[in-house]
């Protein structure tokens, strides 16, 4: 491990910058086209370059990588072409043009590369390293074009990003004030298909999607921002191809392209599990929050709405009489009155009797005005029926927040009674002078 | 004779992916199909290395197994996950491979598999895998033998299921009304498909069997409105593409799966430019011979 990481051997640096260089552009451009939903577009274009490297071959009998990458970039040009002409001027849907498209291009590039290579041509050895890749056996020519084109790509994402990330979030709103659309979209679609077309030298053709949009897609779960969206998709792109040449490198019979896609692949599953917020272990544990807050809210109702009719707040109430007021789950009325003791909003008085304490008092009363209050609204500013009322307020009393309750409170001026004649209870109730 | 059995191996894959292949194409997840056929890989690896053989079931097993898998990981990503379809397509795929990949590496001296096969089979091996009986008899090759028998079970599939595949289809909200379950629908077709992309695996490769999967009932799409027809059109283009492809490849010298999805391919630009209904051309066509007659109109 020590021997790869200090980098004295000049193969390993070779390979090892080679392969960075070419996981961190793509990741960068695959940024743009994850956000503009053209993940799979990027795989046919992997998989329809690979004739126009095969004829460029055959026209110039070189394998030189500028030649290649010239023929790959025409091929790719010409199949987003098809795809889009496709998928807009005939039925076919869009998925539909994607997989015709790369299954006929990629069909033809094996055509023309298995011919090749019946033909004998001593120097075509080597062509069909564009299937899986060949990151382990670059040489020096193919990192000096690699690097260049790399560093164009940057280059050109940089002095665009505005324009791009308008185009990649809304494309009418950067027409209407006047940026060329059509000819951004021109250069970002070339500025993909270069990315594609050296990327593959690293992971081959079928895996290229994965080093466009996976970094892209594990970015996307940490952040709102594109600029960290960015940064963050070339640092997973930078640390899967530093460590999937480390492997290559300690056990050389590994192949490196697709040890890269499954350190990316791992890198957006932690992504999609831990990412706070948007990740699902964070999305879980809200849903768990509001399931608990709701359930405790309808029990806190539950004994407000038996005091109110016995006119005793806060005398003892049993576990049954809870039940005919409101028919709770077995389960969750346990759990709920559990959790509601821990928090002193209740006292247990026997095995299944409990009373409000003075603070479960004030908050069963804060939910039960909530829901009055949402129902008064509606009857009065939105002219709903005073029967169609309750089920909508159910739900919204428990997301109200207390800017929302004073609004609520202004908009009707402090009201007395709800839709139906029932008294909104107050914390401070207001002077009858007040309405 | 060589030639008959590349010919009819290379039908029997058309017909096979072609009756699913409209059903997907029908559903908007002709990538899904394109998804699975390479997911299966790592199934396909770890069945050979459980069976140390080349058994036909242990491999449908694990490629079942995948297909369903596959299908399940973007189902979650998607769903649970909340990421874009494509992208959750595209990650479970290629994750799903390079692990096929990384395990035909690690296991190279177990494995009778390489790269190159996996991407494009050996069609032209077919011949030689001749299925000989205990009493010396030779009952032509295994692997059409196998395809003839996946072949026997997507048509009963496609028979028995008709009702209940196009239900689902065309209007899942109807069926689920009407208690027919649109998920079993779903699984059972995904099973399908990867049970036929792995027989079709080593002897025409990944990329045919997308071809397939796709291209001819896309270009029946264009031709008819009518399931039944789009059906029989399948058959007829997959058929047409399986011979016209191998004779393209005896020209060429090339790999003969890359040469079927060159035809298929040459039957869609066709049906696009000239399909009766819908074709570029025909409308032109069409167009032009309009004024004509409104101006013989005008002169009466």
């Amino acid at each position: 491990m020590s021997d790869f990481f200090t980098f004295s051997d000049p193969n390993v640096r070779l390979v090892t910058v080679g392969t960075i260089l070419l996981g961190m552009s793509a990741a960068i451009v695959g940024t743009f086209t994850f956000l503009r939903k053209r993940a799979l577009v990027g795989d046919a274009i992997a998989h329809a370059i690979l004739p126009g490297v095969c004829l460029s071959f055959i026209i110039t009998g070189d394998k030189h990588p500028a030649y290649l990458l010239v023929g790959a970039v025409i091929a790719g040009w010409l199949s987003l072409l098809v795809m889009d002409y496709l998928s807009s001027r005939t039925k076919l849907s869009m998925d539909t043009a994607i997989g015709a498209v790369l299954s006929v291009f990629f069909g033809a590039g094996i055509l023309l590369l298995t011919s090749i290579q019946h033909s004998g041509s001593a120097n075509q050895a080597g062509l069909d390293q564009f299937l899986f890749g060949k990151a382990a056996a670059m040489t020096r020519q193919d990192i000096w074009v690699f690097s260049g084109v790399a560093v164009l790509l940057l280059g050109l994402v940089l002095a665009f990003f505005r324009s791009f990330k308008l185009i990649s979030f809304d494309p009418a709103f950067a027409k209407s004030i006047g940026l060329p659309v059509r000819r951004l979209e021109f250069l970002l679609s070339t500025i993909t298909v270069l990315a594609v077309a050296t990327g593959i030298q690293a992971v081959g053709v079928v895996l290229m999607a994965a080093l466009l949009i996976t970094p892209a897609a594990a970015a996307r779960f940490w952040t709102d921002r594109i600029q960290v969206m960015v940064l963050l998709a070339a640092a997973f792109g930078l640390l899967s191809g530093l460590f999937g040449s480390w492997i290559s490198y300690t056990a050389p019979s590994m192949p490196t392209g697709p040890w890269i896609v499954v350190l990316l692949s791992l890198i957006a599953v932690v992504s999609v599990v831990v990412a706070p917020q948007r990740g699902i272990w964070a999305r879980l544990r809200l849903q768990r929050g509001n399931a608990r807050k709701i359930r405790q809210e309808n029990i806190l109702k539950a004994f407000y709405g038996i005091g109110e009719a016995a006119d005793a707040p806060v005398a003892t109430v049993t576990v049954e009489a809870l039940r005919q007021q409101r028919p709770f789950e077995d389960r969750a009325l346990q759990l709920g009155l559990r959790e509601l003791v821990a928090k002193g909003l209740l006292h247990k008085h026997g095995a299944s009797t409990y009373a409000l304490t003075p603070t479960g008092l004030q908050e069963s009363r804060r939910v039960v005005r909530l829901h009055r209050l949402w129902e008064l609204y509606l009857t009065e500013r939105m002219n709903y029926a005073a029967d169609h009322v309750h089920n909508t307020a159910e739900a919204i009393e428990h997301v109200i927040t207390p800017e929302v309750e004073a609004a609520l409170l202004r908009e009707l001026d402090h009201p007395i009674l709800d839709p139906h004649d029932a008294v909104i209870p107050y914390q401070n109730p207001p002077k009858p002078s007040d309405s | 004779m060589n030639a008959f059995w590349i010919i009819l191996t290379g039908s029997l894959v058309a017909t096979s992916c072609g009756l699913l292949g409209t059903f997907l194409i029908l559903r908007k997840m002709a990538m899904l199909g394109d998804a699975i056929s390479h997911a299966v890989l790592p199934g396909i690896v770890i069945a050979y290395l459980l069976s140390e053989s080349r058994d036909v079931l242990p491999m449908l097993i694990g490629a079942a197994a995948l297909g369903v898998l596959t299908t399940f990981m973007i189902e979650f990503l998607y769903q649970k996950a909340r990421l874009q379809i494509d992208a959750s397509i595209g990650i479970t795929f290629t994750w799903l491979f390079a692990m096929g990949i990384i395990l035909i590496s690690l296991y190279a001296g177990q494995v009778d598999l390489d790269q190159d096969c996996v991407l494009y089979g050996e069609i032209a091996y077919v011949p030689l895998d001749l299925w000989i009986t205990e009493s010396g008899r030779s009952l032509g090759p295994r692997p059409v033998w196998i395809l003839g028998g996946v072949l026997l079970l997507i048509l009963l599939l496609v028979t028995l299921g008709y009702r209940g595949l196009k239900i689902t289809t065309f209007n899942p909200e109807y069926a689920a009304a009407v208690g027919i379950s649109t998920v079993f629908w779903h699984y059972l077709l995904m099973s399908a498909v990867s049970v036929t992309t792995v027989v079709a695996f080593e002897s025409v490769g990944a990329i045919l069997v997308v071809a397939f999967l796709i291209v001819p009932p896309a270009t029946a799409y264009l031709l008819t409105e009518k399931l039944h027809h789009m059906l029989l059109l399948t058959v007829g283009l997959g058929l047409l593409t399986a011979v016209s492809g191998y004779y393209l490849a005896v020209w060429i010298d090339g790999s003969v799966a890359g040469a079927m999805a060159v035809t298929s391919g040459v039957f869609l630009l066709l049906a696009v430019l000239f399909s009766p209904s819908t074709g570029v051309l025909t409308q032109r066509f069409r167009q032009q011979a309009l004024p004509v007659s409104a101006e013989g109109y005008r002169d009466r």
